[in-house]
């Protein structure tokens, strides 16, 4: 069950946040408020009347639009195409032809109605993420909504951005829609709600107004006080142990994703990458670990070449990596826990050799790791899938941490992982660090890099366009992520990012 | 999160947990969506419909049917024993006759006939579980091998041509032959694997084009010299060695070793998939490729290799065919041993002893099919609607569920729920 008895009032005009950790069923509750889910029990009453929604269909007709957190839009469709899809203008009845001339025109009186530029006859594909939200936007708007959902909209835009949509919404709610704001991140929320419900494990569990504190926010979030500082002493950075040199490398379209990085990791200390997901920060850790050819440059582990080494030789070689994607990449969710836990080392001993495993010996390491780790699951023998998001990624962190490392990559190390986890996992990070591993860490949450870095590279377009101290004013980290360097001048937010 | 557990509100769990006790468990899962309950009910519903189609295609128990409001007894009785004699003679043909056993007891019949329907079932399995592990392997590892008629067919040609050809002394011989056999299956499953490895080609489509390639290679390779048998014209090939042959029991029984190597096999495979590090690595790429391969694993080695091992598999189960039932080649030798693999694979749900089970099943169908036919005059061809039907259940067990009205399975919360949450 992701929803449990839950009840939420919105009024016309306002930004209603919906606060919640991933997981917490803030879009499965979305999800019935647009059609896609049907409720088990309880009911939406809508201007004082009770509806039913079948599909999205129905709400859309009910006026309640919806952002979705991965955008529903066709790459090689115009803007104004998209905008029209599900709704298609046509002259002539049902099988007639598309009045391309009136939907161009609506899109441009909406565009221009609420403020949000949009170039109709561009190809949606050419658009920055930002732009193509703003597309989703006025898709919802074009429909006539008195309620606009949106889910986790600002996951994939860099501070600006998200300033921008900011406005956006707020314009928005004086003009009389009402809008939900789905979210996990506490600053935003503060900046824009007019009300905020709470959500945990399926159940409001509270409403606060805006001038809570961040730390009340996040007790109400996970039930309980968390620290979100990372503690840990100054780092005693040593031998250069990653040594990256003009590195090139291609994304799977076979576009250039890495573009000429140098970069150094030293023995103990934490290097972070800062960067709006999707600037080349995936394919340069692939890279790394052998997942993806190298097209120029060098790489080299303690003066070890890595270039054309396969992925198990470089993990063995000492490396530790943490994936991205946790659920593609980094457990096989029908996996045990135990499996999952030696899903590199199996034909190493003691686990097994090349020809056959050693139960025995694989279920006794599980038995550790699952204690030491604090891996909550009812036993070591359970499918990893029945485990929550944080307690999977302790396994993968579990795995890559019980052999001896050089360097550890930690790509996106607490996406989806609740605020519990996330502490125990920085502090596992930090303790490799002061084992005297050197540790890259990957992460589109600025708080995250910035909190466990020691110093901040920040990635943008497949280049370092900077290597700072964490200490920086994130304002300045924020114009960094957005290509802008000191002396330049904003890149308009309108080119494309091919 | 679209969950489609159902949890109690909270003031039922306290009765759930008592509820939740092994015995309970067990007993609330005999009668819920487990796969054994619906392998079984599949069967069941199976053989219901089988009942109507064996009514309705008998002339003389339908006539009765056409005065049924008069007279209602006579439909039902003539339906009904019609209905229980093909089944007594499936059963009686497949497992166990007791008047041939009667008769051996009294003195008057003998051991041999008194078991000939065990050898049949077995006979007619033994391939089967061949073609089934292979097929079943495959997919463990992420891969449908439908070419397991084409394995089975080039394992029932280099295991004859190895037997009729080398001359070998006796042990060797039949061990040669098998091997050949193994090996020209293996070959078989290297070409779909290593393309699908290298190229990305996808294995449905070209281990079914291989099928084909080898079908016709058999029709050509029989018609030539120093293959076809020279004392005939039409399409049959010379008779392999005796000493190149799977020891038989004595005849009229049939049953061959080929059926204790394949219950050997069996086991060799379940090691394989559960103990081995392949095993390890393919079941880690067959469910999750990018995980492994970021683990380290080679995702196209795998491929290659499990193709490898399937087609060996499928090999040696034509091979059983050909050295254990038939003795030399036709261009049907193979019958459909590699396709009804896929079914049977299906029904053990890719499982090695679930294979192996479900191959005597299909086994004991056909065998107990035979005496049906020619006792009660059904055709054959019910036995296969049968074999289709089980198979159609299975692979909708929804339409079971809804049948039957099961439970959904709980036994997953025993493990699940104290670790369940976000």
């Amino acid at each position: 069950m992701a929803n449990d008895h839950i009840d939420i009032t919105v009024e016309p005009g306002e930004v209603h946040a919906l606060l919640g950790e991933n997981g917490a069923g803030k879009s499965t509750l979305m999800n019935q408020l647009y059609g896609l889910l049907q409720p088990d029990e309880g009911e939406i009453v809508l201007d004082g009347v009770a509806k039913t929604f079948r599909s999205p269909r129905d709400a859309i007709a009910a006026g309640i639009g919806m952002v979705h957190q991965h955008f529903m839009l066709v790459p090689v469709f115009s803007v104004a195409e998209n905008i029209t899809l599900g709704a298609e203008e046509v002259r002539g009845g049902p099988l007639g032809i598309l009045d391309r001339r009136r939907i161009r025109r609506d899109v441009v009186e909406t565009s221009k109605k609420y403020g949000l530029p949009v170039d109709p006859d561009a190809l949606v594909e050419d658009l920055p993420v930002g732009a193509q939200q703003r597309v989703e936007i006025v898709k919802a708007l074009t429909r006539d909504v008195d309620l606009l959902i949106l889910d986790e909209p600002t996951a994939v835009l860099t501070p600006q951005e998200t300033d921008e949509l900011l406005a956006v919404m707020r314009s928005l709610a004086e003009s009389g829609k009402s809008i939900v704001f789905i979210t996990h991140k506490l600053k935003e929320v503060k900046a824009i709600a007019d009300r905020i419900t709470v959500i945990r494990r399926g159940r409001t569990v509270g409403t606060a107004a805006p001038d809570t504190s961040e730390d009340e926010l996040a007790a109400l979030m996970v039930g309980r006080d968390v620290s979100l500082e990372v503690s840990k002493g100054p780092a005693e950075p040593g031998r250069e142990v990653l040594k990256i040199r003009g590195l090139v490398v291609d994304d799977d379209r076979g576009v250039r994703a890495v573009d000429g990085v140098d970069l150094v990791v030293r023995a103990g200390e934490v290097l972070g990458i800062a960067g709006v997901q999707g600037n080349g920060q995936t394919e340069l850790v692939e890279a790394v670990v052998g997942l993806r050819a190298i097209r120029a440059g060098t790489l080299e582990i303690d003066d070890q070449d890595l270039r054309g080494q396969g992925t198990k030789r470089i993990l063995r070689s000492g490396v530790g990596y943490i994936p991205e994607d946790r659920s593609v990449d980094g457990v096989v969710r029908d996996f045990s826990v135990a499996e999952n836990l030696v899903l590199d080392m199996y034909d190493r001993p003691p686990f097994g050799n090349s020809f056959k495993l050693n139960p025995k010996a694989i279920a006794d390491s599980a038995r550790d790791r699952v204690s030491q780790f604090d891996i909550r699951t009812s036993s070591p023998e359970s499918a990893v899938s029945t485990l929550s998001g944080g307690n999977q990624q302790k396994v993968v962190v579990a795995r890559e941490m019980s052999r001896p490392l050089r360097l550890m990559i930690a790509s996106q190390p607490t996406r989806g992982v609740d605020v519990g986890s996330i502490e125990f996992i920085h502090n596992q990070i930090i303790h490799e660090r002061d084992n005297g591993t050197a540790v890259l860490v990957v992460s589109s949450e600025l708080d995250e890099v910035v909190a466990l870095a020691d110093r901040l590279a920040v990635m943008y377009r497949g280049r370092i366009l900077a290597t700072v101290s964490p200490d920086l004013p994130r304002e300045e980290i924020g114009l960094l992520m957005a290509g802008v360097t000191g002396t330049e001048e904003p890149p308009a937010t309108e080119e494309g990012t091919t | 999160m679209t969950t489609d557990v159902e949890a109690p509100p909270p003031a039922k769990k306290e009765e759930d947990e008592r509820r939740d006790s092994f015995v309970g468990l067990f007993l609330h899962n005999l009668w819920s969506a487990n796969t054994v309950t619906v392998t079984v009910l599949s069967i069941l519903l199976a053989l219901i419909i089988g009942a109507v189609l064996i009514v309705v295609s008998d002339p003389d128990v339908l006539s009765t049917f056409s005065y049924f409001t008069a007279r209602p007894s006579d439909a039902l009785t003539a339906s009904w024993d019609l209905i229980s004699a093909a089944y007594a003679d499936l059963f009686r043909g497949a497992i166990f006759d007791p008047s041939a056993f009667q008769a051996w007891i009294n003195g008057t019949g003998t051991w041999r006939a008194a078991f000939t329907p065990i050898s049949e079932t077995l006979t007619y399995a033994a391939p089967l579980v061949f073609t089934g592990l292979s097929v079943a392997i495959a997919f463990r590892g992420g891969l449908f091998n439908i070419g397991g008629q084409g394995q089975a067919v080039i394992g029932c040609i280099t295991s004859a041509v190895a037997g009729f050809a080398f001359g070998l002394p006796a042990g060797l011989n039949l061990l040669v032959a098998l091997l050949c056999g193994a090996l020209g299956g293996a070959l078989w499953g290297f070409l779909p694997g290593l393309l699908k490895a290298r190229t990305g080609a996808h294995e449905v489509i070209t281990t079914i084009m291989l099928n084909y390639t080898a079908t016709l290679f058999l029709s050509w390779l029989i018609l030539q010299d120093g293959v076809q048998d020279p004392n005939r014209s039409d399409a049959i090939s010379r008779t392999i060695d005796a000493s190149a042959q799977l020891p038989a029991l004595p005849a009229p029984l049939r049953v061959h070793l080929g059926i204790v190597f394949a219950v050997l096999v069996t086991a060799g495979v379940a090691w394989l998939i559960n103990r081995s590090s392949f095993g390890f690595e393919l079941r880690a790429v067959g469910v999750n490729p990018p995980a492994a391969k970021t683990a380290g694993m080679s995702v196209a080695k795998t491929y290659t290799l499990l193709m490898v091992i399937a087609g060996a598999l499928a090999g040696l189960g034509g091979a059983t065919q050909v050295l254990g039932t038939a003795d030399k080649l036709t261009t049907q030798v193979a019958g459909n041993i590699g396709f009804d693999g896929l079914l049977v694979a299906l029904l053990g749900r890719n499982r090695p002893w679930g294979t192996l089970f479900a191959a005597i099943l299909y086994g004991a169908l056909r065998a107990g099919g035979n005496l049906m036919q020619a006792d009660v005059g059904i055709s054959l061809e019910l036995v296969t609607v049968l074999q289709a039907l089980i198979v159609i259940f299975i692979a909708a067990p929804a339409l079971v569920k809804a049948i039957f009205q099961l439970r959904a399975a709980r036994a997953a919360r025993l493990g699940a729920s104290m670790a369940k949450g976000w």
